[in-house]
């Protein structure tokens, strides 16, 4: 078992590392920052002066030695716009979208596996088509649409709900959080649903898909020959059974809600990195895109390994030898 | 033989079309052990899932009584099902492999279904859990119920789901094709166990199975389905011995023996009909060599002696 872990944190680390090469070419090949952060009016010798300081004089291996060296030290650069160390930027806009995201996957769990369960377990019920046939819409339509829809409906016909922007924040543990505060809570509604429709309708055709395939199996009807009470069935030998796939697509859908936010965040001027990565992209902040890029990077490789982790808690056979008879 | 635990009249389960189960009638006394047989196909596991209440959707019982305790079942409320299932009557499956639950340790498994029934703490339904292992043959139990499935080999397996049938002592127990999927030598150690163990307990035993030499080692009584009925019951001895009706007679000789060595295996030709598409006389009579007008008519059962058959042409000849 712990060998397994020390393995899997090994290929995290490789992860990292490859990433690094990536993002450093990637972000090298576009644009050049020079041209953005000098004045064209600016004389040779001040241009020599800042390309000197950025290092940007270098052969592309030496910058890049530097770059992980620093990365390293946790120090990605220092933002041309902000003129803060990029990775203090992104860290400051993090509990923003981590709060959206965390709304978000709560939503679609709480929404989308009762709603799973109940259509896998009643397939022909009129109840279950309609749900079933609403997920799909869910599915198909356009977030940034939906998000509209959300506004013009509650924010300004309603007017129930506050439509833009993160409303008060409290602090706790030395960071703001909107969701502390009733007024924060209230704003952060409207986001948190528009980002967790699509994964509540897959998450409940997750649940449903799984919910058919272990209906028929032998040990769920052993359980009922046994005469165990249906809450008992339903809660645990069938529950338990498709938690795997369910966790799975929590975890990975976890890291593309915070990744992929930047739409949700934009319609409703969330500050989270998400809006912070298109204001960067569009003058071109190389640190802060490298920093975003690694943070979101780091983000997928420690989900991924809490998945994993979560798998072997949950599924006895894939557990690895060295334990038990 | 004393009280009669468990009796199926007229039994009907249909899944729309197709009349898997069509009017059975049978009984079974206590600490006896009937052996259900037929071809695939021929209703013997709807039969079982109808008396303990668990038929499949879309299947339906249609009609018929399931007199148990001296109580009609099949009118039973869901709650009064759950309360007799694994307590009065138990069920055991064919494949070890998929009967218990992969993700959940034998003891969780095996305290739930005592605590389904009686009102008894984690640790002494636990340690009900432990002298039921061992009761079945199985090692070091304390260590073994920690246990996932996947842990245990095929025999072990259902030994463990037969002490989980076991748990609550129940009046009679339905084992569909149980060792069907085993060696034949793990086989007859749990065929020889479980036989110890329901004398012992004067548990009633009703074993579906294709295999007529373990009815033949194993039950008092034997019913033959066709096509969703019983054909032909009795004595196992006089019927195997003796059989009145031709597709009993089919069965017996396609049982390899040893007079029959380097002979081919006599086959009964034809197919098992359809059960969505039954002829109103005999079912037997596309495959039946005895087959002629009489038999396009329904056919009823005929009584004879303690044994019974549905066959106008019934077999005359002592057989040896
Ligand atoms: N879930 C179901 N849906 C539709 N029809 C079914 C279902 N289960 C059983 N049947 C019908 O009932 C008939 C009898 O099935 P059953 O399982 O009782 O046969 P069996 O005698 O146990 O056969 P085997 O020896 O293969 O286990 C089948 O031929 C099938 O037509
Ligand atoms: S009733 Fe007729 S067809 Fe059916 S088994 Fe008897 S002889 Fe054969
Ligand atoms: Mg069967």
């Amino acid at each position: 078992m712990t060998a397994a872990v020390v393995r899997r944190l090994l290929q995290a680390v490789m992860v990292m590392l490859a990433m690094t090469v990536i993002v450093f070419i990637a972000i090298n090949v576009i644009g050049d920052p020079v041209d953005i952060l000098i004045s064209p009016d600016a004389d040779q010798i001040e241009r020599a002066r800042v390309v000197q300081a950025l290092g940007l004089d270098l052969p592309l291996w030496q910058q890049y030695l530097r770059f992980l060296w620093a990365a390293l030290h946790g120090d990605l650069g220092e933002s041309y716009v902000y003129n803060e160390p990029a990775i203090r930027v992104i860290l400051q806009r993090l509990p923003a979208t981590l709060e959206l995201a965390v709304s978000a996957i709560l939503i679609a769990i709480v929404v989308g596996v009762p709603l799973g369960l109940y259509a896998g377990l009643r397939p022909h019920g009129i109840l279950s088509r309609v749900i079933m046939t609403v997920s799909i819409l869910g599915f198909s339509l356009p977030t940034f649409w939906v998000g509209l829809v959300l506004i013009m409906f509650f924010g300004v016909q309603l007017g129930w709900l506050p439509s833009g922007g993160r409303g008060q924040t409290a602090e706790l543990f030395g960071v703001q959080w909107a969701f502390l505060t009733k007024d924060g809570l209230a704003h952060l509604i409207l986001p948190a649903v528009n980002l967790a429709l699509f994964d509540a309708c897959l998450i409940l055709r997750l649940t449903r898909a799984g919910v058919a395939e272990v209906l028929p199996l032998d040990f769920v009807k052993f359980a009922r020959a046994k005469g165990l009470k249906e809450s008992r069935v339903i809660g645990v030998h069938i529950s338990k059974n498709i938690m795997i796939p369910v966790v799975t697509i929590i975890g990975l859908e976890f890291g593309s809600i915070v990744a992929f936010s930047v739409v949700t965040e934009s319609v409703f001027s969330w500050p989270g990195m998400g809006k912070l990565i298109i204001d960067s992209i569009n003058v071109l902040d190389r640190p802060i895109i490298t920093a975003y890029l690694m943070a979101i990077v780091a983000f997928f490789v420690i989900i991924n390994l809490v998945v994993d982790l979560t798998y072997t808690a949950l599924d006895p056979r894939v557990r690895l030898q060295g334990e038990g008879p | 033989m004393n009280a009669t635990v468990l009796e199926v009249r007229d039994l009907r389960t249909h899944f729309g079309q197709a009349k898997a189960v069509d009017g059975v009638s049978f009984s079974v006394a206590r600490g006896e052990v009937l052996g259900l047989v037929g071809e695939s196909g021929s209703g013997k596991s709807v039969t079982g899932f109808s008396i303990i209440g668990l038929v499949d959707p879309p299947g339906t019982i249609v009609g018929g009584q399931i007199v148990f305790d001296g109580r009609d079942i099949t009118s039973s409320s869901r709650e009064e099902m759950r309360a007799l299932r694994g307590r009065r009557m138990a069920m055991i499956f064919q494949d070890p492999m998929m009967t218990l639950n992969p993700v959940l340790r034998i003891d969780t498994q095996m305290i739930e279904a005592v605590q389904a029934h009686e009102n008894v703490s984690r640790a002494d339904a636990r340690a009900r859990a432990r002298d039921a292992l061992g009761m079945v043959g199985i090692p070091s139990p304390d260590e073994r119920l920690q246990a996932y499935p996947h842990q245990f080999s095929g025999g072990m397996r259902q030994r463990v789901v037969i002490a989980i049938a076991l748990l609550h002592r129940p009046d009679f127990i339905i084992a569909d094709e149980p060792t069907t999927a085993l060696d034949v030598t793990i086989q007859a150690q749990i065929l020889a166990e479980m036989q110890k163990l329901v004398a012992q307990n004067n548990t009633s035993l009703i074993w579906i199975t294709h295999d007529l030499a373990v009815v033949s080692r194993l039950a008092d009584r034997i019913a033959v389905m066709y096509a969703g009925r019983i054909v032909e019951s009795g004595p196992v001895s006089d019927v195997l011995a003796r059989p009145l009706h031709p597709y009993t007679a089919g069965l017996i000789d396609s049982v390899p023996s040893r007079n029959q060595r380097g002979e081919r295996l006599r086959q009964i030709p034809g197919m098992a009909p359809s059960v969505a598409r039954l002829p109103t006389g005999c079912a037997f009579a596309p495959r039946c060599a005895r087959a002629d007008a009489m038999c396009t008519q329904a056919v009823p059962l005929f009584p004879a002696g303690p044994r019974e058959h549905r066959c106008v042409h019934p077999l005359p000849e002592l057989r040896v």
